[in-house]
């Protein structure tokens, strides 16, 4: 166990250390960080001196070293658009990022997990039918689209939800929540459910792929001729079979909630991370989106380093076993 | 003589398909008497596990049972609903299938999966549950049960794994054991031993086996009487040394004559010619007629039910005391 | 995303090279009979869903190729347009009318015509994305397999990172990159085509993966080492004998991905880093509309965004069906 946890760990290390290599190139050959840092009429020896006092004329291994070692103490340099520190910007739009994403994930779960489980089992059921062709729906309607559409008949016709914005916030610290006021909590509704609706659809299909799989083994039909109840085969043996891959593909699929934060906050002008992004590529502030990706980067590398743990403590069969096979 | 255990009588299974419904099983009858071991042989495609599925009501849709009856310890159980026809199932008749690798659940302990089946259907607390689960594997013999009972099943060979396969069937004392292709997926010399323990757990509890399989040769080291199936009929049935010996159904013939016997002084193999029939494709009358040597314009016309042939039942006509429906004698 | 299943890699392969076979010798009557009789035909038929997914996905597909010729405005024409005819709503609602049937924006533009503009850039960018995409993929992926060793690894590292983020993160960074190194004028000018190369760059690593992996496998048949032995080139064994007995999944994975580009694209532009407002596709056009959504003229926004979900609904449902008619399993 231990030494798997090594291996992964170092793996993790050499991904991120890729990642900050793309993020380091990006910021340093993009465009000139001088050239927006200054204004017009900075003489050429000004930019020189400039230069130099940032270490931009050392050897590209120094910079880079110094570029890994900013960013693991959280100093991810000046916004050309804002002029102000990435790491002050990034920790007043981390909150709200997190917030919309924990509520759409649990939405997805909460939601899509059982109706797989309902689907899988009762395939042809009308109710099932219903089911899958709404995902299919979901699977294909941009997630814009749907947030435009709860707009329209959320916000514009019936007047209940608040179109943009986070609402009332609290602050606790540094961190800023939504979540302890009626106000936030009008406010996430939408933006959370466009956000769910396409990781729902997705859980539930998978779920129900799996659920479908599990229940046609050789495994669940001798439980069935061993008299097991229903709801033994379903929730004890079936469950439990499913989950492996599901939860894998679950994971891994968190990346594209990040993705589609993106989205989500566009649209609803949710002042999160993925609003930031966009603006700093439409701006082309070249240290935004190197933060943003060093972030989003260190994040799937642990995503997929606790889903791997996690498949490791679930599925026995993953374990290296020291005992030897059963003898004869 | 005693009431038989199990009673089939004139069952019928039919396939709805792309390109109309397919009989799968077509009027099969027969009956296990208590403590008795009844060997269901045939080919790949004859219908021999589906029946034993019929049995214990676990066809798979769109498959369906749409005739006859199967009658057990005297009481009707083909149409039961599903949750009394459940309750029979491991307690009343068990079922052991072919392939002990898939038939247990890789994520859960054998401890737990025995506990769980025991539990089922004997109201016995966690601890009494867990000592009879013991019990079970000691008497399937699978040594060290009480650190074995914590492991996996991937952590088990072949042959323990079939053991325990068969434990989790008796868990919970079952009077009719159907077993479907036990040891064909396992090595020879574990096959042995499997049989053995079959017939030592049928001896012990007075429990009757269904015993299915294509090996002539299994059949007749544990059977005490044999039904052969043909393309989804029984086509003879009868003591096994009578079945052995004189075959009476010239399908049987065919078979036991394709047994290469040492010593036997023949230079090639018999074989039938032919093949059986898809199920969709089977002939109208005797369904073995197109390959049989002995065919006659009756086989061709009409379908013969099982006659008394001197030993054992065959379905031939060539046993037909009676007129056959032309009116013609046929074979005194 | 679609589901994450493999048809039969040869079958696909048989399958589609018997079909072309015809084809390909030169008789294309041949071609069109074999389509009519195959196994591929007689399931399309049987779905009545599918077979509707198909015809709109003709219409909509025709109809905004020869936008040009059947929009009954030219929108971009800046002389045409006149701002008193600015936020008119569709023809069936009070203060409409069938000069402009969809209604109008904000400028005067007809939506009809500019929903029928917009469509066609949208094809005009997913198609070449999903087919440069394809080019790059499948070439990869065979020199991937068939070479192994270090350009292997190296291929599939890269691809192992890249797959780990999402793809419009992918697209959003390299377009970002485009428009940082390229100064802005030009940036615009050229838009579609930094849209194509992102999206290309963000897909070729699905099918670079599934092709290297039966090149691994057909590598060591028998028929490629008689190849190499008498001699034949490798890049003629590698697109002459092997490509075609891997191409068949790599079909079935364009055909979904062909709606993901689409959608891709969409949202690169909805956010506002595709195609600009001068050339709108769908997504450029629903940004548009969507600063007009408090005031009530909804459907600056809607009509495009019903063509999109129609266009995007209507292809997935073809390559679903694609998928399940090449999975020999179902049948």
């Amino acid at each position: 166990m231990l030494a798997f946890l090594i291996e992964r760990l170092l793996q993790s290390a050499v991904v991120m250390l890729a990642v900050a290599l793309i993020a380091f190139t990006l910021f340093n050959y993009v465009g000139d960080p001088i050239e927006n840092m200054v204004g017009q009429d900075t003489t050429i020896a000004e930019r020189q001196q400039l230069r130099h006092e940032l270490g931009l004329d050392d050897s590209v291994v120094v910079q880079f070293a110094r570029f890994v070692a900013d960013a693991a103490c959280g100093d991810f340099g000046i916004s050309y658009q804002q002029q102000r520190p990435v790491g002050q910007i990034i920790l007043e739009r981390l909150p709200a990022t997190f917030e919309l994403s924990f509520v759409a994930v649990a939405m997805a779960i909460a939601l899509g997990v059982p109706m797989g489980i309902y689907t899988g089992i009762h395939r042809h059921s009308w109710l099932s039918h219903g089911l899958m062709g709404l995902s299919l729906v979901g699977v294909s309607l941009p997630t814009f689209l749907v947030g435009i559409l709860l707009i329209l008949v959320f916000s514009v016709d019936l007047g209940w939800l608040p179109s943009f914005g986070r609402g009332t916030v609290v602050h606790i610290g540094w961190w800023s929540t939504g979540l302890l006021t009626l106000d936030g909590w009008r406010a996430i509704i939408m933006p959370a459910t466009t956000l769910a609706l396409f990781q729902m659809t997705l859980i539930m299909r998978l779920v129900r792929a799996e659920m479908t799989e599990v229940l046609r083994t050789d495994y669940i039909k001798f439980a069935r001729a061993r008299g097991l109840s229903n709801r033994a085969i379903h929730f004890g043996h079936a469950l439990k079979n499913s989950l492996v891959p599901v939860i894998t593909i679950t994971g891994l699929q968190l990346g594209s909630v990040i993705a589609f934060a993106i989205i989500t906050e566009t649209v609803f002008q949710w002042p999160g991370m993925g609003l930031m992004f966009i603006q700093a590529v439409s701006f082309v502030d070249i240290p935004v989106m190197a933060a943003y990706l060093m972030l989003v980067g260190g994040f799937f590398v642990v995503v997929n380093l606790v889903v791997d743990l996690l498949n490791h403590v679930i599925d026995p069969r993953l374990r290296v076993d020291r005992v030897r096979v059963g003898i004869g | 003589m005693t009431e038989p255990l199990l009673r089939v009588e004139n069952l019928r299974v039919e396939l709805p398909g792309r390109r109309g419904v397919v009989t799968a099983i077509d009027d099969v009858s027969f009956a296990v008497a208590p403590g008795e071991v009844l060997g269901i042989v045939g080919e790949s495609g004859a219908g021999k596990s589906l029946t034993g599925a019929a049995i214990i009501g676990l066809l798979e849709p769109p498959l369906h049972l749409v005739g006859g009856r199967i009658a057990f310890a005297g009481r009707r159980i083909d149409n039961l609903p599903g949750e009394a026809m459940r309750r029979i199932r491991g307690r009343q008749i068990g079922m052991i299938f072919q392939d002990p690798l898939t038939s247990l659940n890789p994520l859960y302990t054998i401890g737990r999966q025995l506990i769980e089946t025991i539990r089922t259907h004997l109201d016995l607390a966690p601890a009494s549950a867990r000592e009879r689960a013991l019990a079970l594997l000691h008497e399937v013999g699978i040594a060290g049960a009480e650190r074995r009972l914590y492991q996996y099943p991937h952590q088990f060979s072949g042959g323990m794994r079939q053991r325990i396969v068969i434990a989790l069937a008796i868990a919970a004392n079952p009077r009719l054991i159907i077993a479907d292709e036990p040891t064909t997926a396992l090595d020879v010399s574990i096959q042995a031993q499997i049989i053995a323990l079959l017939q030592r757990l049928s001896r012990n509890s007075g429990a009757a086996v269904v015993l299915i399989s294509h090996d002539m040769g299994l059949i007749a080291e544990t059977a005490h009487r044999v039904a052969v199936m043909y393309a989804g009929r029984v086509v003879e049935i009868g003591p096994v040394r009578e079945i052995i010996s004189h075959p009476r159904h010239p399908y049987t013939r065919g078979l036991m004559n394709a047994i290469p016997r040492i010593g036997g002084g023949r230079d090639r193999l018999c074989q039938i010619e032919g093949a059986m029939p898809r199920l969709g494709e089977i002939p109208a009358g005797c369904p073995f007629g197109p390959r049989c040597a002995e065919a006659s314009d009756a086989c061709r016309r009409w379908r013969p039910q099982l006659l008394p042939a001197a030993g054992t039942d065959a379905a031939c006509w060539l046993y037909a005391r009676m007129p056959a429906p032309t009116g013609e004698v046929v074979n005194g | 995303m679609s589901s994450i299943r493999d048809c039969g890699l040869t079958a696909c392969g048989w399958a589609l090279a018997d079909l072309v076979a015809p084809a390909a010798a030169g008789r294309p009557g041949a071609l069109l009979r074999r389509i009519f009789d195959s196994d591929l035909w007689w399931s399309f038929r049987r779905s009545p869903v599918t077979v509707a997914a198909a015809i709109v996905a003709f219409v909509l597909i025709a109809s905004s190729l020869l936008a040009p010729w059947i929009a009954p405005h030219d929108p971009f024409n800046l002389a045409s347009l006149n701002l008193l005819d600015a936020e008119h709503p569709p023809a069936w609602l009070a203060g409409g009318s069938w000069r402009f049937p969809l209604g109008t924006d904000q400028e005067g533009r007809d939506m009809l015509s500019a929903i029928l503009y917009g469509s066609r850039l949208s094809l005009l960018v997913g198609f070449p994305a999903v087919l440069v995409s394809m080019v790059l993929g499948v070439t990869l992926g065979l020199v991937a397999g068939w070479r192994g060793g270090l350009i292997d690894t190296v291929i599939m590292r890269v691809a192992d990172v890249e797959l780990s983020f999402p793809a419009i993160l992918v697209a959003l960074l390299i377009d970002g990159v485009a428009r940082g190194v390229l100064p802005r004028g030009i940036h615009n000018e050229i838009a579609s085509y930094v849209v194509i190369a992102a999206i290309a760059l963000s897909f070729w690593v699905h099918y670079a993966r599934t092709v290297r992996a039966s090149t691994l496998v057909e590598r060591d048949k028998e028929y490629i080492q008689a190849a190499r032995v008498i001699g034949v080139r490798p890049a003629k064994i590698l697109f002459g004998h092997l490509l075609p007995n891997v191409i068949g999944p790599v079909l079935v994975v364009a055909t979904i991905n062909l709606a993901l580009a689409i959608l891709t694209e969409a949202t690169l532009s909805f956010l506002g880093v595709g195609l600009p407002p001068t050339r709108p596709s769908l997504g450029t056009l629903i940004r548009n509309g969507n600063d007009y959504l408090m005031s009530g003229d909804w459907w600056i926004s809607l009509f495009p965004g019903a063509a999109l979900a129609a266009l995007i609904l209507s292809v997935n449902l073809l390559g679903d069906w694609l998928r399940d008619a090449f999975n020999p399993k179902l049948r």
